[in-house]
């Protein structure tokens, strides 16, 4: 039976609804995982570090599990010192290494790799789980195809994402502060105005991109409800939904529900489009074509 | 580093670029073959087998090295034209080939431990850290650093690790880091990684709609540009869109990335080779810019001034950025 995981909440949440996100996740989400931890800037880290002991107790208290995400640009001595730090922790919890600064800290020891580290074949799916990958969640650009050929392989666990808006770019440069003609050392923290990201639109008004900070996202929410069932089958053992200011409780139920059979993919489509309205939903790279495409409703047979 | 040994490793995305890029004082020539293992898999580009003996017997009579990049992410179940790529280099005798993904470092490191491994940009390999797992797992012996990191950062980087690094000096810029990009597959369905190609030209459209011409990549516009204007490719990071309801560059301005003016200080951090950017470019082009970065490199070495070298009617926009280079690009 696949499992669930919540991602790293990927944007610049105040910290009080960063603890409290956690907490309720933790009291009342489906989830068999839940990643913490700052993925895109650094300089958003020291806003809500202090919450993190109190938020990984009170997941683990709920039963589940706690994985620590680390930092996908590393690049400064203090980010170092980071990857430095959270690899010393993987005593206490499971580490999600998203570069390779961090899977080789990670050496020996079990950890997860991150959809930002390039697993596009079984021969890094096999050097990662040698060097103590006991799961990996794959990039967004991979084709349902691919995913199969990888679950096939038997090593790693193969963790896929299956909602939320897609991580397609991180950069040394913050959009977020060009945005506003500010430079990321003055940035002014501008990110934290957009919860859910920064909507990017083409001249001609069609939306485009979404931006948090130095990541590029896609302005689609990714959504594989109609694909879940047909990737478990292909081995896929966990999906992650990725964190947003809509009601992710209710995400969690609806993916768990429709895992479960207890309902339709047709009927779960329904409802997540009612738990956020404002959402538009896209699924092309599991169908092997352009990720903003909105395929929903087409089956995975014969692929 | 001096001066002394530093390498320009230059482009040629077909052998008469090869050519004119040894002629003009390359010490380097990097290749690809002609299929998606790639990063510049365009129509037309690249060499054969056959062209790629040739290249390096050319290159070799007259002193430069050839360097094959096999730097796109093989396909799950389908590895054996990248294994075949490695296979095939080390049999023509390039000097080294230039890898990104894990799987093909440990199989060009298993199945040919005599071969010298160079780590792509693609890669993007930031920290130290980084570069030492490539070395210390597959014997990396130079890493090619992603367009992110600022000279001061870079020298730093030098101190810390055991293995040649290469930066890029000149031609077009990634803004994202390299190797981590999904926007051209979000919207094209093709990526650098997986297809070796950004923003291809297959799915590019100019649409007059006016008296203006609009650019489009796949269902998304670009840019536009009005008469008379010259209308630029629609790289997808390169265009004008709009977010906080203000329309601009919002990722980088249609421009080239040229440190001719930094590279003394590129040179005193500790960089041994100069990259530059270009296969997709003729071989006037990669001739007049190699010949520049030559006379410079050489100038410096010589301990003069460097020549002021105007690159302006060759780049793209007519527009030039040190990029990250500068902390202040960020």
């Amino acid at each position: 039976m696949s499992k669930l995981s919540i991602g790293p909440v990927l944007f610049n949440w105040k910290p009080e609804v960063w603890r409290d996100f956690y907490f309720r996740i933790a009291d009342e989400a489906p989830v068999d995982s839940v990643h913490l931890g700052e993925v895109v800037c650094s300089k958003r880290l020291p806003f809500f570090e202090k919450y993190i002991p109190e938020v990984a107790e009170r997941l683990a208290a709920a039963g589940k599990e706690v994985v620590l995400s680390s930092l996908a640009l590393v690049m400064t001595e203090r980010e170092r010192d980071g990857i430095r730090s959270l690899a010393e922790a993987a005593g206490d919890f499971l580490i999600e290494a998203n570069d390779y600064s961090a899977a080789a800290a990670l050496a020996g020891k079990p950890h997860v790799i991150g959809p930002l580290v390039n697993v596009y074949n079984e021969g890094t799916l096999g050097y990662v789980t040698r060097n103590g990958a006991i799961r990996v969640c794959l990039p967004p650009e991979l084709s349902a195809a691919t995913i199969a050929v990888l679950a096939a392989e038997k090593q790693a666990e193969i963790e896929v994402m299956a909602f939320g808006r897609l991580p397609l770019a991180i950069s040394a440069r913050c959009y977020h502060a060009r945005s506003r003609n500010l430079h990321k050392d003055g940035c002014q923290y501008v990110c934290a105005d957009d919860p859910d990201g920064m909507e990017v639109d083409t001249m001609d008004g069609k939306p485009f991109l979404a931006v948090n900070g130095t990541q590029t996202m896609s302005y689609h929410y990714l959504s594989l409800l109609s694909e879940l069932k047909a990737l478990a089958d292909k081995g896929v053992g966990r999906f992650r939904l990725s964190p947003h200011s809509c009601d992710m409780v209710a995400v969690a139920r609806l993916y768990r529900d429709l895992l479960d059979g207890k309902i339709e993919a047709s009927e779960a489509a329904l409802q997540l489009g009612d738990i956020n309205p404002d959402a538009e939903f896209s699924n092309g790279y599991i169908h092997g074509q352009a990720g903003h495409l909105n395929l929903l409703g087409e089956s995975l047979a014969g692929e | 580093m001096s001066a002394e040994n530093v390498e320009l490793v230059c482009p040629a995305g077909t052998p008469a670029a090869l050519k004119a890029a040894v002629d003009a004082g390359a010490d380097c020539v990097y290749v690809g073959f002609r299929d998606e293992t790639n990063a510049r898999n365009f129509p037309g580009l690249n060499f054969s087998r056959p062209e790629l003996a040739d290249g390096i017997a050319y290159a070799h009579e007259r002193g430069a090295k050839v360097l094959v990049a096999i730097n796109t992410f093989p396909r799950a179940g389908k590895p054996e034209i990248w294994h075949q790529a490695v296979d095939d280099a080390a049999k023509l005798k390039a000097d080294a080939v230039i890898l990104a993904d894990v799987g093909l470092c440990d199989y060009a490191h298993r199945t040919h431990p005599e071969l010298r491994l160079h780590l792509s940009v693609q890669a993007s390999a930031s920290s130290a850290e980084a570069i030492r797992f490539y070395h210390q797992a597959f014997g990396i012996q130079r890493a090619v650093l992603p367009r992110v990191l600022t000279v001061p950062e870079i020298a730093s980087l030098c101190a810390n690790v055991p293995i040649e690094m290469e930066v890029f000096v000149f031609g077009g810029l990634c803004v994202m880091a390299e190797g981590r990009c999904s926007l051209s597959s979000y919207i094209t369905g093709l990526s650098p990684n997986m297809n070796g190609v950004c923003s291809p030209a297959s799915h590019v459209r100019y649409v007059e709609k006016g008296d203006k011409v609009v650019s489009q990549l796949g269902d998304f516009t670009i840019n536009t540009f009005g008469s008379g204007e010259p209308a630029g490719y629609p790289t997808l990071c390169k265009g004008r869109f709009e977010a906080d309801g203000k329309l601009s560059y919002l990722f980088e301005e249609p421009t080239s990335l040229n440190t001719l003016s930094i590279l003394p200080d590129l040179i005193a951090a500790g960089v041994k080779a100069f990259k530059i950017e270009g296969r997709q470019r003729g071989r006037a082009y990669v001739g007049s810019v190699v010949k520049a970065f030559r006379q410079t490199v050489d100038a410096i070495r010589r301990g003069e001034t460097p020549p002021e070298i105007d690159l302006d009617n060759i780049t793209e926009g007519n527009r030039q950025t040190s990029g990250a280079y500068e902390r202040s690009w960020r």
